[in-house]
């Protein structure tokens, strides 16, 4: 330590970095840990994470496509629109859920050691990024499959941009988990209150049907069209599905959305992180 | 700070709200927001605390319950952040309050093990190379590899004792840890101390038993009401304590 009053200042203002050098190792063991113990005890293991969307696609596809026929209508293939939109609210939900709980499943640890608290919602988040990678198999599985019949999805160089919508999900994931996890320590409320909204943005997210078949008043068509994850999904979906390139309004319309969020997040956590030992 | 001085508390007060109720959810909290129910006792578990510790010096901490000596580890370790005044540790502090805070009980004893290591900001390979010290000093055996929701308190208690004095820290804080597990262990955990003072760590340590704070300190403090009411050469202070101790039973 330094006895100079203007090296002290730096010393502070670089602890944000040095903190996540020196404790990078605490994230991956943040991630590991997670991953190993959500299907520790199951039969099939790390296969839920390709069987549970599989399923739930399935499921999804007897219900909107066959007995709702309407909502399919314009798609080439239904099943693959289906399945873009599910797993990229799934990832969203998912981590934004898990992060939200993050801080308070942590209490015992917070309580008695000094961590940077920050690592809890990003490891949580990183984890279900993770999964979310390996459940994308499903998605090129049905690429793959559909490319034999009638139904076939034609696949372009822009696939590989499919990555952008992903990046811009995560930065979406992160910042919404930050916001979360600070307000979950507050008021335990809010992780109820957020499983309703999960539910509402699910409806309020064109996945299961197609925005432009629907009879919606001007202003609630808007509505759905400011949620972030319309445009990411969308981008997604041209990449993809279309084989197209993506509009870029909705490129730069969910990255700022993300980065405020993501700035506002991490301005709230770093105001209050000092409090949550007493909270929690 | 000096060269030679390893923590440096500076007037330290910690104040809690203590409110009535827990408000803990929304509709209360905005009811009593608004009818302006929303009131807080004020409660200083610190005040205008200040001393500090030379490097290689053994400061215990004495008091009776909810003197303020956990609030004062706590700010110590960081975990805490005061009110008012500052707190400087100088070097690496490995605190031992309530042994194995980090577990999670899923895990093996040895996953645990880079788990813990992992909170306190150790590297994978830093963990790696004092792994098999760290078993050997548990004396877990084939109990290793057994997740730990399956442990006895005491294996908790000596797996989380062992990783936490593998490390070199060159401050440690000890809440009354040092009563882990049987007779055995606890003779051998207070050798591994003991031997640690000897490579001159800075030591902080919390305990209600005067013989083993002369054992331990060299210097020592007595904390009443969130306040320093003596601070001095341990076995002054530790008479102090007694007097103290008979004082309250008559």
């Amino acid at each position: 330590m330094d006895k100079n009053p203007e090296n002290w200042k730096i010393v502070q203002k670089s602890k944000f970095l040095s903190d996540f050098v020196k404790y990078r190792y605490l994230l991956t063991e943040i991630v590991r840990r997670n991953i190993k113990v959500q299907y520790r005890d199951s039969v099939l293991g790390i296969f839920w994470t390709l069987l549970q969307p599989l399923l739930t696609t399935v499921v999804l596809a007897l219900v909107f496509g066959g007995f709702f026929g309407k909502s399919a209508d314009g798609i080439s293939n239904y099943v693959i629109y289906l399945l873009c939109g599910r797993l990229l609210y799934d990832f969203f939900s998912q981590s934004t859920k898990r992060a939200m709980k993050s801080v308070r499943l942590s209490a015992g640890v917070i309580k008695k050691v000094y961590v940077p608290k920050y690592m809890y919602p990003l490891g949580n988040v990183i984890s279900c990024f993770i999964t979310f990678l390996i459940s994308l198999i499903i998605l090129v599985g049905f690429l793959v499959g559909y490319s034999f019949t009638d139904k076939a999805v034609p696949i372009t160089p822009y696939i590989l941009l499919s990555v952008v919508p992903i990046a811009v999900l995560f930065i979406l994931c992160v910042g919404v988990g930050m916001i979360l996890s600070t307000a979950a320590v507050f008021f335990k409320d809010a992780e109820y209150l957020y499983d309703v909204f999960c539910m509402l943005l699910f409806y309020a997210t064109p996945i299961v049907y197609v925005i432009n078949n629907m009879n919606m008043n001007k202003y609630v068509q808007l509505g759905i069209k400011a949620n972030p994850l319309y445009s990411i999904i969308s981008m997604f979906r041209d990449c993809v599905l279309n084989g197209c390139m993506f509009n870029l309004n909705h490129l730069w319309y969910s990255l700022a959305f993300s980065v405020i969020c993501v700035l506002i997040g991490a301005l709230m956590f770093k105001k209050k992180q000092d409090k949550f030992i007493l909270h929690i | 700070m000096e060269n030679n001085i390893a923590v440096k508390v500076d007037n330290v007060s910690v104040m809690f709200n203590l409110n009535k109720e827990k408000v803990d959810n929304m509709k209360e909290y905005f009811i009593k927001l608004i009818t302006r129910k929303l009131r807080f006792t004020e409660f200083w578990a610190l005040q205008d605390v200040s001393f500090t510790i030379e490097k290689g010096e053994r400061l215990g901490v004495l008091g009776f319950n909810g003197a303020g000596k956990s609030t004062l580890l706590k700010t110590v370790a960081g975990v805490l952040k005061p009110t008012k005044g500052s707190v400087e540790v100088d070097g690496v502090i490995a605190p031992l309050l309530e042994l194995g805070a980090g577990f999670d009980s899923n895990y093996t004893g040895k996953e645990n093990i880079f788990l813990y290591g992992a909170t306190m900001g150790y590297s994978r390979k830093y963990i790696e190379e004092r792994y098999d010290e760290i078993v050997e000093f548990s004396e877990l055996g084939d109990f290793i590899n057994v997740p730990i929701k399956n442990y006895s308190s005491g294996m908790r208690a000596r797996l989380g004792f062992s990783i936490a004095t593998a490390v070199e820290p060159e401050v440690l804080i000890l809440d009354e840890v040092l009563s882990v597990g049987d007779a055995k262990f606890k003779a051998k955990s207070e050798k591994k101390v003991t031997s640690m003072f000897k490579k001159g760590v800075t030591v902080l340590f919390v305990s209600h038993n005067t013989p083993q704070v002369r054992r331990l300190c060299n210097k020592a403090i007595i904390l009443d009401h969130g306040k320093i009411i003596a601070y001095g050469e341990a076995n002054e202070v530790c008479d102090k304590y007694d007097e103290l101790v008979k004082g309250g039973k008559k």
